[in-house]
């Protein structure tokens, strides 16, 4: 999927100018944001529980291979198929197969960010198979042909109001308002389908070394039906999922919650190990877990490894003031806010998705509440390098820089230029004390002041004081 | 005559005294370099004449080294490297010596602090002095009360005063309850807490010009939230943040003034606040 975040300022003025989508939101901060906070302060060990989990996460980055071996063998003693994918094409196309093997003509979806992240959805439609989007933020986001734009709820962008309208529109039904009535309507429309479907795929939020199972969490229930009802189940996940034990995993359930919606615990944990076994009354008869690469393990042993530790909780976007104006589809791929900013360049290039890691103040309130603590500013901050050794900064912040650095490398000549620059700049805003215009500030003086300076330096007036004193 | 006592900024009354045990010129004055930052140097003097009473109160020596200009930032955050160590080179000449440096800004401080021993990668030399200096240097309110045990100050200033705490200096450095606590010993200030006093206000460096929409709509939320407070003043302790808060407030005609926390401390006396005129 090509990258449009290279028009990150021109959606976000859009965004901003959108009052639904500014009210929806609205929404992410009074309630996400508010959950998590008190969810946090109600846990006493939360913040132990944080160090161990970039423990864990660690632990398991440096023992990957290991961990990625005992895996693959586990699932194969319980019956089930471990694939691994290099790059996004060699995932659809294992994908892709498997459907074929299965005589697939509709399969099941639940949420999957590794799914949206190697484009299976477009690929599957082109190739003549039906898909069914279970989750119910996922489902509203498919008929209205749209990109999820956060992690947790990929419908995060819409108010209720056009979640009715669109129902309205699809389902040819009444206009329905009262939340409970349209999640019933989804159900009743859905639930059909789950038996239709010869696929059912799924993503992973963990996948258990020791055991080789899977962990999946919802708050609907679609991903037990999507799993267990049609004959073939596909797991679209990734390396870095993969921990070393059960204890581990829920170590880290309990970290996910609480930092993605301020529960305690997802509606919906379940943990599958294998297809159905004999005597079995439910379950896939067979099992596929598609493992992607797509440049993760190039990320070992870089800077960029601490992002391997994500867990896909949201809270970096729902703190971000930045995504909290500019919402997710301005940062133009399938990972969006903070974590967005430090995975998109790594997945579709930095060429492409430069001015992500710059859409941040590193005000540092995403690291403050990532769950494995991944100091995510720092990581954005290693993109702009990378983005500058690349030659890709716009020339103006280049020169700029460039006219800064060199007189602030040379201090006395620094001092006699800013003594003239302030005299001058001051004596002009003498009066007023600050300037509604200034060339070559407009960045600025579009929507504020800017403070006149006081006409002499600091440095000019200490040493005058200096002066008189000796 | 020591430089302690002969700097007294000529236009400013206000006075700042410090504790007892502190307070006398005894033998073991700690030597402070003043880092005075660019924006303070070069838009408000006053700050960092603020600053050295301040310290001077807190029974520091302080002196104000003459090779300063900036502490690399803008040059850090724009992934410029190469240049980023040029400037800190002058800083670790220039700073060099010197039991304490202490600077009035957050952010600044924080680049100094925090950041410093990133650098130099294939320096070991420097890299080494890096983490010395960055080892001993504090931002101003922090420095004054966790290292000087300062636990009130005196000074003129009287309002209902709100205090926004910057990024930098909150999350890098732990500035939070140390301003709070100096503000609230002045007889004159009312202190009322923000909605969200600690979120950013949208300066962020040169994001607010890379991106001024979503600054702009940051900077809005925050003068929002000032004005829900009923404050006649705004205090925070960077001076980016705070001429983009004032910035706002002035566009949309807010009488809130707008003051470095250094100022509130060690009294404003005469000097208009940000982003209004008159002799600074």
């Amino acid at each position: 999927m090509q990258a449009t975040s290279l028009a990150f300022e021109t959606e976000a003025k859009a965004a901003l100018a959108n009052p639904a989508l500014q009210e929806a939101l609205g929404k992410i901060k009074t309630g996400w944001q508010a959950n998590r906070t008190k969810a946090a302060a109600a846990l006493p060990e939360f913040e132990a529980l944080r160090d161990r989990g970039r423990e864990i996460k660690n632990h398991t980055l440096q023992h990957l291979d290991l961990y990625l071996e005992m895996f693959e063998a586990k699932v194969t003693e319980r019956g089930g198929h471990v694939h691994y994918a290099r790059d996004a094409a060699e995932a659809r196309a294992i994908v892709l197969d498997l459907c074929r093997t299965a005589e697939a003509r509709a399969v099941t979806k639940s949420k999957s960010m590794v799914a949206e992240e190697i484009g299976i959805n477009e690929y599957l439609e082109a190739n003549g198979i039906e898909r069914i989007e279970t989750d119910l933020g996922e489902y509203i986001i498919q008929l209205r042909k749209e990109r999820p734009s956060h992690l947790v709820g990929p419908a995060a962008h819409l108010t209720k109001d056009q979640i009715s309208d669109t129902f309205h529109e699809h389902h040819h039904s009444p206009r329905l308002e009262d939340p409970a009535a349209l999640v019933g309507e989804a159900r009743r429309v859905l639930r059909q389908k789950y038996f239709a479907a010869d696929v059912g795929i799924t993503g992973a939020n963990f996948l258990v070394a020791e055991t080789g199972s899977f962990v999946t969490v919802t708050n609907e229930g679609n991903a037990e039906l999507t799993q267990g009802l049609p004959r073939t189940h596909v797991v679209i996940t990734s390396l870095e999922k993969l921990v070393p034990t059960m204890d581990d995993a829920f170590t880290l359930l309990r970290l996910l919650a609480r930092s993605a919606t301020g529960q305690e615990f997802s509606s919906y944990t379940t943990v599958m190990t294998g297809p159905r076994r004999e005597g079995d009354l439910d379950g896939p008869e067979s099992l596929h877990i598609v493992l992607v690469d797509n440049g993760r393990t190039k990320m070992l042993g870089t800077a960029f490894q601490e992002m391997l530790r994500c867990i896909r909780c949201g809270a970096c976007m729902n703190h971000c003031p930045v995504y909290l104006a500019a919402g997710g589809h301005a940062y133009g791929w399938v990972y969006v806010g903070p974590m967005g900013s430090v995975l998109t360049p790594q997945f579709a290039g930095i060429e492409e998705t430069y001015t992500l890691p710059n859409a941040s103040t590193f005000c540092g309130k995403c690291e403050e509440v990532c769950p494995v603590r991944i100091p995510l500013p720092k990581l954005m901050r290693h993109w702009r390098e990378v983005q500058f050794e690349r030659n890709l900064t716009p020339p103006t912040a280049r020169y700029g820089l460039a006219l800064w650095a060199f007189f602030a490398t040379r201090p006395a000549l620094y001092r006699f230029g800013t003594r003239l620059a302030m005299g001058l700049l001051g004596l002009l805003g003498k009066k007023a004390g600050r300037f509604r215009h200034l060339p070559l500030a407009g960045g600025w003086t579009v929507s504020r002041d800017l403070p006149a300076p006081s006409g002499t330096t600091f440095m000019a007036a200490y040493k005058k004081t200096r002066a008189k004193v000796s | 005559m020591s430089a302690a006592t002969a700097v007294a900024p000529p236009e400013t009354t206000g006075s700042a005294a410090g504790p007892q045990e502190t307070g006398g010129g005894g033998a073991a004055r700690p030597r402070v370099a003043l880092f005075v930052t660019c924006l303070v140097d070069l838009f408000r003097p006053a700050v960092g004449f603020a600053a050295i009473r301040l310290l001077e109160a807190a029974g520091c020596e302080v002196e104000v080294p003459e090779a300063q200009t900036c502490c690399g930032q803008p040059a850090f955050n724009t992934g410029d490297r190469a240049t980023t160590e040029a400037i800190v080179r002058t800083i670790l000449d220039s700073f060099e010596g010197y039991d304490y440096v202490v600077v009035p800004s957050g952010s600044c401080a924080g680049m100094l602090a925090k950041h410093l021993p990133e650098l130099f990668e294939h320096e070991p030399e420097n890299r080494i002095r890096a983490e010395r200096l960055a080892a001993r240097c504090h931002e101003l309110v922090s420095f004054l009360v966790d290292v000087r045990g300062l636990r009130s100050v005196e000074s003129d200033f009287a309002g209902r005063l709100t205090y926004h705490d910057s990024c930098s200096g909150l999350r890098e450095l732990k500035v939070k309850d140390q301003p709070r606590q100096l503000l609230s010993s002045i007889p004159g200030v009312d202190l009322v807490e923000l909605a969200e006093p600690e979120t950013c206000c949208g300066f962020g460096g040169t994001f607010c010009v890379k991106y001024p929409a979503v600054s702009t709509r940051m900077v809005e939320n925050k003068t929002k939230d000032i004005a829900a407070t009923g404050a006649d003043t705004l205090a925070a302790g960077d001076l980016g943040c705070l001429m983009n808060m004032a910035g706002r407030l002035k566009r949309e005609g807010t009488p809130v003034r707008a003051y470095h926390i250094a100022e509130i401390l060690a009294g404003t006396g005469s000097t208009p606040a940000i982003a209004e005129p008159g002799k600074r």
